[in-house]
């Protein structure tokens, strides 16, 4: 009994000490990354967005209250107006993509001989950073599209695409749909293929027409596809930052600037970073909420099924 | 009979509008291409035209002028470190945090995930103090490290997802035969995750490799990658459309074979992880 005592704290000891040696060894590493790189960085954000803070000293920053606030929020139209264009962005971008990404995973899921070739097709462009597909479609669109209004004379390709706010902003959902249309198509793909053969075949024999079989069957069974596609799309044309430095650089103007492109130039241009991460952390607040109402809507949707 | 041939010649439609829309795809591509085998003033004359001479000097002069075997080595090293820490850390936290939820496990893997909505945006400029407070700024292991903080917790949350699947009577047979928790992890449930481990390799190197503003922000010149590389040319050489197409068109040849090569496990890869993420 005693002697069993004395063996037994010891090896308590030793039994805790390696589960404390394992915790460390096996988180350790990403926790204290994620710390340094993440979390830090991001509670600094609250701290600098209520102060005058400069690139050239980054060491040194000075509080300035609600300053930064009340100049974004009264006196920054260039804000407002990165602001307006990236909710216009995204909303035409991701009904555009969305539209077009359901139709071709519809396009491929019927019996086609092509099928393999044109899903590799479709999603190429995806592969390929946003930086150099803008630079490649500002070739398009600069040299390229006139060339084919030239011998077409067609004159969607004439426009001078880059030039006006109008044409701009619909260059910049071009290639973001093509870009981004093929990844949204292979989950609507892996949805469809999901959807059981025989509700489709019985509604068939129901009598049920393609666009009731489509509209009261296969939607309502992918939902959840629908919605993360919805959600990608969202999220990705919210944050658009390289694709438009690339293609537009903002201009005309102002007039294509989105907001991380807005914040980017503040803080590295302008040299104002207390401002920019004023800015950032808006944002933030922006990213989260579209996130949570996102989240949202598909738990209140999975409820329903 | 009939309804057969209706069939088909209606699936031959189909064919039809799908072999269009992706030469409508694939049309920028052409674009790329010819135009980098042509003179600057056959550019000028007519973008859309096939090159009278399929010459590649455009090519050697956009691969001194970008540097191309440098800039490439810089991004298949800061990619090829960046995907390799990312796999063995959040690995080994998803295998830890599954195996011991605790209270501070299982509010980790909260954080974590909660922290996949911040945007880079709202990030960098503080992170741009702690790079240069902790010397990491124009370091490799600095971008390496940066690459590990903003990649886990997509990482991990996959692992995670697969390994509460894996059983966990072979671990205890492993245990029992003498295997230390370390052996464990690494000889016995790391090769089980192998499905998994394709995919986060894949989504983390398209990222990686394609990333722009966090190397611009990080790394010094003896590093550029290739897309920062590609911003600097553009920038000194606008309307040298002859290299630049070049250019472009040697940037773009690595991940378009990486695609190619790979595309069963990208193509599952993504839809594993969009599913879950």
């Amino acid at each position: 009994m005693v002697s069993g005592k004395t063996i037994g704290k010891p090896a308590a000891k030793r039994a805790n000490w390696s589960e404390w040696l394992q915790q460390t060894v096996f988180v350790g590493p990403g926790l204290i990354a994620f710390i340094i790189i993440v979390l830090i960085p991001f509670g600094m954000g609250f701290y600098y967005t209520f102060t005058e803070w400069n690139g050239l000293d980054l060491g040194n920053a000075k509080w300035t209250g609600m300053t930064n606030i009340t100049r974004i929020l009264t006196d920054d139209p260039r804000f407002w107006q990165a602001f307006w264009f990236t909710a216009k962005f995204t909303l035409a971008a991701v009904t555009v993509t969305n539209v077009l990404a359901f139709l071709l995973s519809l396009l491929l899921t019927q019996n086609l001989r092509s099928k393999g070739v044109l899903r590799t097709i479709f999603f190429l462009p995806n592969v390929i950073g946003g930086l150099l597909l803008g630079y490649i479609w500002y070739f398009i669109f600069v040299r390229g599209f006139g060339a084919i209004g030239e011998a077409t004379g067609i004159g969607f390709f004439k426009l001078q695409w880059l030039g006006t706010p109008e044409t701009a902003f619909w260059g910049i959902v071009i290639v973001f749909v093509w870009q981004t249309a093929g990844y949204m198509m292979i989950i609507y793909i892996a949805a469809i293929i999901g959807v059981p053969k025989d509700l489709m075949e019985a509604a068939r024999i129901d009598g049920a027409n393609r666009w009731q079989i489509l509209r009261s069957i296969l939607v309502p069974l992918i939902m959840p596809a629908i919605t993360i596609c919805l959600f990608l799309t969202t999220s990705n044309a919210f944050k658009m930052f390289d694709l438009n430095l690339s293609l537009t650089g903002g201009g005309p103007g102002n007039s294509s600037e989105s907001i991380a492109l807005n914040i980017y130039r503040e803080a590295l241009v302008n040299n104002r970073y207390g401002l920019g991460t004023a800015k950032a952390m808006l944002f933030f607040f922006c990213v989260a909420l579209i996130t949570i109402t996102q989240v949202w809507f598909t738990k209140k949707r999975e409820v329903e099924a | 009979m009939e309804t057969r041939s209706r069939t088909s010649s209606a699936t031959l439609l189909l064919e039809i509008a799908g072999v269009l829309a992706a030469l409508l795809f694939l049309g920028p591509f052409y674009f790329l291409i010819v135009n980098s085998f042509k003179k600057l003033k056959d550019i000028l004359l007519n973008a859309a035209s096939l090159p009278e001479t399929w010459a590649i000097t455009n090519f050697k002069k956009a691969w001194v002028a970008i540097d191309f075997p440098v800039v490439f080595m810089n991004s298949v090293i800061i990619t090829s470190i960046s995907v390799l820490a990312l796999v063995v850390i959040s690995s080994m936290m998803a295998y830890r945090l599954v195996r011991r939820p605790t209270m501070f496990n299982k509010l980790l893997l909260t954080v974590l995930v909660a922290a996949m909505i911040i945007p880079f945006q709202s990030v960098m400029l503080p992170l741009m103090r702690i790079t240069s407070l902790f010397e990491l700024r124009g370091e490799l292991y600095g971008i390496v490290l940066c690459y590990m903080g903003f990649g886990i917790s997509l990482s991990m949350f996959l692992y995670h997802g697969f390994i509460k699947s894996v059983p966990l009577e072979i671990e205890e047979a492993a245990v029992v035969d003498g295997c230390s928790p370390y052996g464990v992890f690494w000889r016995i449930v790391f090769p089980l995750l192998k499905p998994i481990t394709v995919t986060v390799m894949i989504l983390n190197v398209l990222w990686i490799w394609n990333d722009y503003l966090l190397p611009v922000l990080v790394i010094n010149d003896a590093m550029t990658t290739i897309p920062l590389a590609v911003q600097k040319f553009f920038g000194q050489y606008l309307r040298k459309w002859d290299l630049a197409m070049a250019a472009l068109t040697l940037s773009t040849i690595p991940v378009v074979i990486f695609f190619l090569l790979l595309q069963k496990h990208i193509i599952e890869g993504i839809t594993a992880g969009s599913v879950k993420g």
